[in-house]
């Protein structure tokens, strides 16, 4: 019974931090339809920023929960001014530019703070479970998996702002006819999504400690979980952040965290090849 | 049909002169250099095919590189010779190729995707091949050695000799015939009417399947060649470098896509020198040993997509056909 609970916590941990790392590649694919391939170098600098605040002797906090949007965020819009906005609709050549930008940032980071691994413990400590002990931290990564989608969908169905960019993503010659600026609203939404991704290194820094290749072992979890979920970009990423997410744990728990990741990849592919479209592609089409 | 043949003509001529020359002019660890120079360009090649002419975005080429180069090793060991080798470590790769192409071809899954799926292949492969550490990961004979790899990978031997390995000058000369090899190949295949209804499918998939051409198989089959190429690409690396999980990394995977966009997109020269270029970039960036690869690489990457779309060789080939009519005439970018 207490197993049961504690490998139920373990998956829901997974599946939150699935979510978390997906969920800034989702608002930029999703709205913009700009695949970052930068995304896990976003979360590497996110991971970097906190680490680099704790050990300045910032809140603990602060340094996991603020400071490292904020960061990412700068950063993001900076790379979309002079990097992404050139390549609109360009996918491919997107892709590729992103790319090349990962790979400075690993160089870049790789030359200037190391290669080894730093990081600090997670906060808040552990918790019996009967016979077991399990990290409080996992339970707050839950909730900030839940606070961050819901506060997403509250932006996006509850706010002008929101309505402005899924207008624009919609149709951005006539968001543009009814006086949107589309290049603000695709920066802005770039900013946003990097900060996610930055905040989402910042929440994971302390589980897996920051090396300047750490973005390579998320991006191919991140980008599965977003193609698997479709076209509706929240929605999408929490099915298959659950079901993924499941897998994942679930596999690791029987074999090793490798053939977890491996499970995570076949089954993600066989259901591209059942559901080409992802899920949301199928299911619940009207939803974000 | 002669242009073709013109061309495969010169590249064998190409070829020759280098296996005669340069064994006698390098020194022995140049020589094994430009080896693992000529062992990429097949990659490049390899790669340069799928995407330059079947339209196919395949981000992790890589993954068969690393499978051919592992499977090499992993026979080479058991059997104790290497002729029967070689063409398994061709095989596998191949049929891997061609299991992916099936789910992602016959999925009819988005170039986007594709890219993703397969970029995320390599990475998981590369994950794989680092856990492999310990007595348990053994194949037969064969330790595959975690993130070590397999320091102990025997070379090339004489087909059917396991007792009398090749040099390093004649492993050299192996490798540019193979280069020049699957050119040829590549060149021919083209011709054929299997080429061109790839040719075909990379300019209008939708068109090329409304006049009764079967799309899935025809990518799913030039991806299971590209596929080939890259394995054998692996076993000639194998007998250079040594077999390790890095051949399977996002540096590697990005790096074949850098050669062949530099190079030139929809060429099969271009990838080859884009892929000597940046080689010999790289390499001249990690001896100064201030700058560190990974940057010069991105940064070569990101100025490629911005400045040069079309890569170099096009680029040349316009700016020269442009002098000749007296004025320079810009193009759209092919991707």
């Amino acid at each position: 019974m207490d197993y049961a609970a504690v490998v139920g916590l373990q998956v829901a941990s997974g599946v939150a931090t699935l979510v978390i790392v997906s969920l800034g590649l989702a608002v930029v694919f999703g709205m913009m339809r700009v695949i970052n391939l930068a995304h896990g170098e976003f979360l590497m600098l996110g991971g970097y920023a906190s680490v680099l605040a704790y050990g300045h002797g910032v809140n603990v906090w602060l340094s996991i929960l603020v400071v490292p949007p904020l960061v990412v965020g700068l950063i993001g819009a900076v790379v979309e001014r002079l990097l992404i906005r050139g390549l609109y609709g360009r996918m491919i050549d997107t892709m590729l530019a992103t790319w090349g930008l990962s790979l400075a940032l690993i160089g870049l980071v790789s030359m200037t703070l190391g290669n080894s691994v730093s990081g600090f413990s997670a906060p808040l400590g552990s918790f019996a479970v009967g016979r077991f002990h399990a990290a409080v931290y996992d339970l707050f990564l839950i909730l900030a998996a839940a606070v961050l989608s819901g506060g997403i969908w509250a932006v996006l169905r509850l706010t002008t702002a929101g309505l402005v960019a899924r207008g624009t993503m919609q149709n951005p010659s006539m968001a543009s006819a009814l006086g949107v600026a589309p290049e603000r609203v695709y920066a802005a939404t770039f900013t946003v999504g990097a900060a996610l991704s930055g905040l989402a290194g910042g929440l994971i820094a302390p589980l897996s400690g920051v090396v300047p290749t750490m973005g390579t072992a998320y991006i191919a979890k991140a980008f599965i979980t977003v193609i698997t979920g479709g076209a509706a970009m929240l929605t999408g990423t929490l099915t298959a952040s659950v079901m993924l997410g499941s897998v994942w744990t679930v596999g690791t728990f029987l074999t090793t965290p490798v053939f977890g990741e491996v499970a995570l990849l076949v089954v993600a592919i066989v259901l591209l090849r059942l559901l080409p479209r992802g899920i949301t592609g199928r299911f619940l089409r009207r939803s974000i | 049909m002669r242009a073709t043949l013109l061309h495969i003509a010169a590249a064998c001529a190409l070829a020759a002169t280098a296996a005669i020359v340069l064994p006698r002019a390098l020194e022995l660890f140049a020589l094994i250099n430009a080896t693992v120079f000529v062992s990429l360009s097949v990659l490049a090649l390899s790669l340069g095919l799928i995407w330059g002419f079947g339209g196919i975005l395949c981000f992790g080429q890589t993954a068969f590189f690393g499978l051919g180069a592992y499977t090499y090793a992993v026979a080479a060991l058991n059997f104790g010779d290497t002729t029967w080798a070689v063409p398994v470590a061709v095989g596998v790769p191949t049929l891997v190729a061609a299991a992916l192409g099936y789910l992602m071809f016959y999925g009819r899954i988005s170039d986007v995707y594709m890219g993703v799926i397969t970029l995320t292949v390599t990475l998981i492969l590369f994950a794989f091949a680092n856990s492999t550490a310990g007595d348990q990961w053994t194949i037969g004979n064969a330790a595959l050695g975690g993130f070590n790899g397999m320091p102990n990978t025997p070379p090339l031997n004489m087909p059917n000799q396991p007792d009398v390995p090749l040099d390093p000058a004649q492993v050299f000369v192996v490798s540019v015939a193979c280069l020049a090899g699957c050119y040829a190949a590549a060149k021919l295949l083209l011709l054929t009417r299997f080429g061109r209804v790839a040719v075909a499918i990379r300019e209008n998939e939708l068109r090329a399947e409304l006049l009764g051409y079967d799309v899935r198989l025809h990518k799913m089959a030039l991806f299971a060649v590209g596929g080939a190429m890259a394995g054998l690409s692996g076993i000639l690396f194998a007998n250079c470098v040594f077999v390790s999980p890095q051949m399977f990394s996002l540096s590697y995977a990005g790096q074949v896509i850098i050669w062949v966009l530099v190079g030139g997109l929809g060429t099969l020269v271009g990838p080859v020198i884009g892929c000597m270029l940046v080689q010999a970039l790289t390499t001249y960036a990690g001896t100064l040993s201030v700058v560190d690869p990974n940057l010069v690489l991105g940064v070569v990457l990101m100025l490629a997509v911005l400045g040069v779309p079309r890569g170099l060789l096009p680029t040349a080939g316009a700016m020269l056909r442009g002098l000749r009519r007296g004025r320079f005439v810009a193009r759209r970018p092919l991707a």
